[in-house]
């Protein structure tokens, strides 16, 4: 009867239907399908003109929110902005859960697929969390809102891509958009002035000047660059701003984002591959940079080890404490092809499909992330993504002002470079173990991208 | 009907053991089998999907299973794992012999003291533990500070940031863990052997390692079939000492299979692949105390 069948298939589906078997019968489990099967069907966009921006004739309403915004000034400012949107309308009560960042991503899942998820929630951008929401029909496409609202125009194109998953869920970076985020981050180049005065060095305007002084420091015996990548993240940021200066901006989103033909085996990239190498080699980061952990070289290079440091906006605080007055920021100097800093934004709030009341929902985004809301940010001591008013106040010698400043500059040039380890869902894993072989002299640079490039093409093909 | 069941009720010899048993343990069992039995079956079910956690899974049989021998990055894990047994399992017992032998052997003064300063590793929060070996294994660290005071400048190294010395300096920090629990258990199982024996052996003309052939190892084999199952369990499913000192690097040189396993499912969303891993780990727990209690229990 069925001798047309291929044998091999049908020896699978009888493996299968006796793996099933034994599973379930023998533990007696009561539902057995694949599982995920009882997930949700794609939600329906809603059109423009359907949306009441009007959250006060919502009628009485309860709005529940998940975030991660629990520590000292992300509390702060969301506990301000709740209390103001509640004063505003009295009719929507906020029931707010907050959790620290890897609490929620390991919650957050299961809170989504349950049938009583909350209506706002903060998702991690990336494959493992947005992206795999947006597959999973779990999250609301927010075009028609940010039509409605006019968000398009309030946030600058490349922060808003970062919230963006295609329409297949095969990729981020362009298609609808899923979510905004409160504030901004970047990857810069923090140096210590005093020392750099004391060296007869000025703070270094292009990346071949940053470059020329890192030879010039070591002669002098002064350590260049404090570094610690123990913890292996930390030479992401390293490696993306040598590349972001020696590739430029555009080479890099396409290769993160997955668009054009791009590679990582490409020849500006093994040259940025061979600029980190040399650096370890020249002895321009500490001796065994491989087993400094990533606090201990914050801590040495703000007790004056290092001339510069390149870490994110997020240790601004942190450095800030000791160093004082002698501590200066600035967006990774510009090479060749133009200003390019590797950055970000911070988890973006979306709207969940099965929230009972999205035009309420969306609009709490949009209050939390207005001018006004930028102006409260700014004053609890964050950088928010798009700075309003409140930033023209602040001086600009001071760190916050160099901080800010960088950021408008950065996004005024359109130069934010996305974060690397965006490029797959593997990606992590692979480019932070490339990095500590790179480093400590294990690969060659070529290797390294051969590394990259393989898990790359493994998902773009998979 | 009822004939029959009083007949069969009738042919149970006196003292056999009833149905009704079963309704003692049956409290114990339903939690048991709900809180270990079920999520168990639910992993071994998972693992044959290829599963991100939310949208539907797609049948992918015993791939993930045959990625244990066939991926480098999961096969490389089990391998640092049973390197570490050596660190986490074989030089904890060995020391802890050694150190129960000396202490029953030569009276000291101040024998608890030694003895709980000894333990003392084992009850700090691995956090503790691995926060302070980092500082130690730092390159401006204690570790290398002490070779220079000594003259051994040559010898000092980035010890976590090392391809070839990482495995081995995380070791040394899970047998500084581990040897405490070990000395306890032996100190314990010495007290109990009858002091005639010892007394046999100096008669006979034994030597202090002839005594402790004859006597003294002998005695512990069920303390030492307990110290070598629990830190064989503890080393295999040990991750927080490796996410918190190396985060398995550098490269991949310190990964180990319970990191894989929580990696894989909270931070990558590969739901599937972490069961098959878990399940794997599973396995070669359950072989490994196997082999044990038939090789030092000598049961058959």
């Amino acid at each position: 009867m069925t001798t047309t069948s291929p044998y091999s298939s049908r020896r699978a589906l009888t493996s299968r239907a006796l793996a099933t078997i034994a599973v379930c019968g023998a533990l007696a489990l009561g539902a057995c399908g694949a599982p995920g099967s009882g997930s949700s069907p794609h939600p329906k966009a809603k059109s423009p003109s359907s949306i009441s921006t009007n959250p006060a004739k919502a009628g009485k309403v309860t709005l529940s929110v998940w975030d991660q915004e629990v520590r000292g000034g992300q509390n702060a400012e969301i506990t301000q902005l709740n209390k103001e949107f509640s004063a505003k309308y009295p009719n929507v009560t906020i029931k707010r859960t907050s959790k620290s960042f890897s609490d929620l991503k390991t919650t957050l899942k299961l809170a989504l697929s349950g049938n009583n998820p909350p209506d706002v929630v903060e998702a991690n951008q990336g494959y493992p969390d947005m992206v795999a929401f947006v597959k999973a029909g779990m999250l609301l496409p927010l075009d028609a809102y940010a039509q409605a609202y006019g968000w398009t125009k309030r946030y600058p194109a490349s922060l808003l891509a970062l919230n963006k998953v295609s329409s297949d869920a095969s990729h981020f970076g362009e298609g609808k958009l899923y979510g905004l985020s409160q504030m901004g981050e970047y990857v810069g180049v923090y140096y210590n002035k005093t020392t750099l005065k004391q060296l007869g060095l000025t703070p270094p305007t292009t990346w071949s000047e940053l470059v020329a002084d890192l030879s010039k420091i070591k002669a002098k015996g002064e350590l260049p660059i404090q570094f610690g990548n123990l913890d292996k993240w930390p030479a992401i940021h390293t490696f993306g701003t040598i590349q972001a200066a020696t590739a430029g901006k555009q080479d890099v989103r396409n290769l993160v984002f997955g668009t054009g033909h791009a590679a990582w085996t490409s020849a500006p990239s093994v040259q940025a591959a061979k600029t980190l190498q040399e650096w370890a080699t020249k002895g321009y980061f500490p001796s065994g940079v491989n087993g400094v952990g990533y606090d201990d070289a914050n801590k040495q290079f703000a007790h004056g080890k290092g001339v510069f440091e390149i870490t994110g906006t997020w240790e601004a605080a942190t450095l800030k404490g000791p160093m004082g007055s002698s501590l200066g920021l600035m967006p990774t100097p510009p090479g060749s092809k133009g200003l390019a800093s590797t950055g970000g934004e911070s988890l973006a709030f979306g709207v969940t499909s099965k929230s009972k009341t999205p035009d309420v929902a969306a609009a709490y985004i949009d209050f939390i992330t207005n001018p006004h809301a930028a102006d409260v940010m700014l004053r609890t001591g964050n950088l928010p993504a798009v700075p309003g008013q409140a930033a023209s106040s602040l001086s600009s010698a001071s760190l916050e002002g160099q901080m800010v400043a960088g950021w408008q500059k950065i996004n005024s040039a359109d130069g934010l470079v996305p974060y690397l380890d965006y490029s797959t869902p593997t990606f992590y894993d692979t480019i932070t173990a490339a990095l500590q072989d790179l480093i400590g002299g294990k690969s060659t640079p070529r290797q390294f991208t051969e590394t990259l490039q393989a898990d790359y093409s493994k998902f773009r093909q998979g | 009907m009822a004939n029959r069941a009083r007949a069969a009720y009738r042919r149970r010899a006196p003292g056999e053991p009833r149905a009704l048993g079963y309704l003692y343990i049956a409290p114990a069992l339903l939690v048991f089998v709900a809180m270990v039995i079920v999520p168990l079956g639910q992993s071994v079910w998972y693992s044959l999907f290829n599963w991100d956690g939310l949208s539907v899974a797609t049948w992918v049989g015993v791939d993930n299973y045959t990625a244990l021998f066939s991926d480098p990055t999961l096969r490389g894990p089990f391998l640092h794992a049973l390197v570490l047994l050596v660190f986490y399992a074989l030089l904890p017992i060995s020391l802890g012999l050694l150190l129960a032998v000396v202490m029953s052997r030569v009276r000291v003064r101040g024998l608890t003291f030694f003895r709980t300063v000894l333990f003392l590793p084992q009850v700090l929060a691995m956090v503790v533990v691995a926060v302070t070996w980092r500082w130690i294994y730092a390159p401006t660290g204690l570790l290398n500070q002490a070779l220079r005071l000594v003259g051994l400048g040559g010898l000092t190294a980035s010890w976590l940031g090392s391809f070839s010395l990482a495995l081995p300096a995380v070791g040394v920090a899970g047998t500084w863990v581990g040897f405490g629990l070990c000395m306890v258990l032996f100190l314990a199982g010495v007290q109990t052997v009858p002091r005639e024996r010892y007394e046999a052996a100096r008669l006979d003309g034994a030597g202090p390692w002839q005594e402790f052939r004859a006597v003294t190892l002998p005695a512990l084999r069920p303390q030492i079939a307990v110290a070598a199952t629990l830190t064989i369990v503890a080393g295999l499913r040990n991750f927080d000492l490796i996410y918190l000192t190396t985060a398995g690097g550098p490269g991949t040189s310190t990964a180990v299979p319970a990191y894989e396993v929580y990696h894989r499912a909270f931070e990558i969303g590969q739901v599937g692949s972490a069961a098959a891993v878990g399940i794997g780990l599973t396995v070669l727990i359950f072989a490994l105390t196997v082999v044990v209690s038939r090789l030092v229990e000598g049961h058959e």
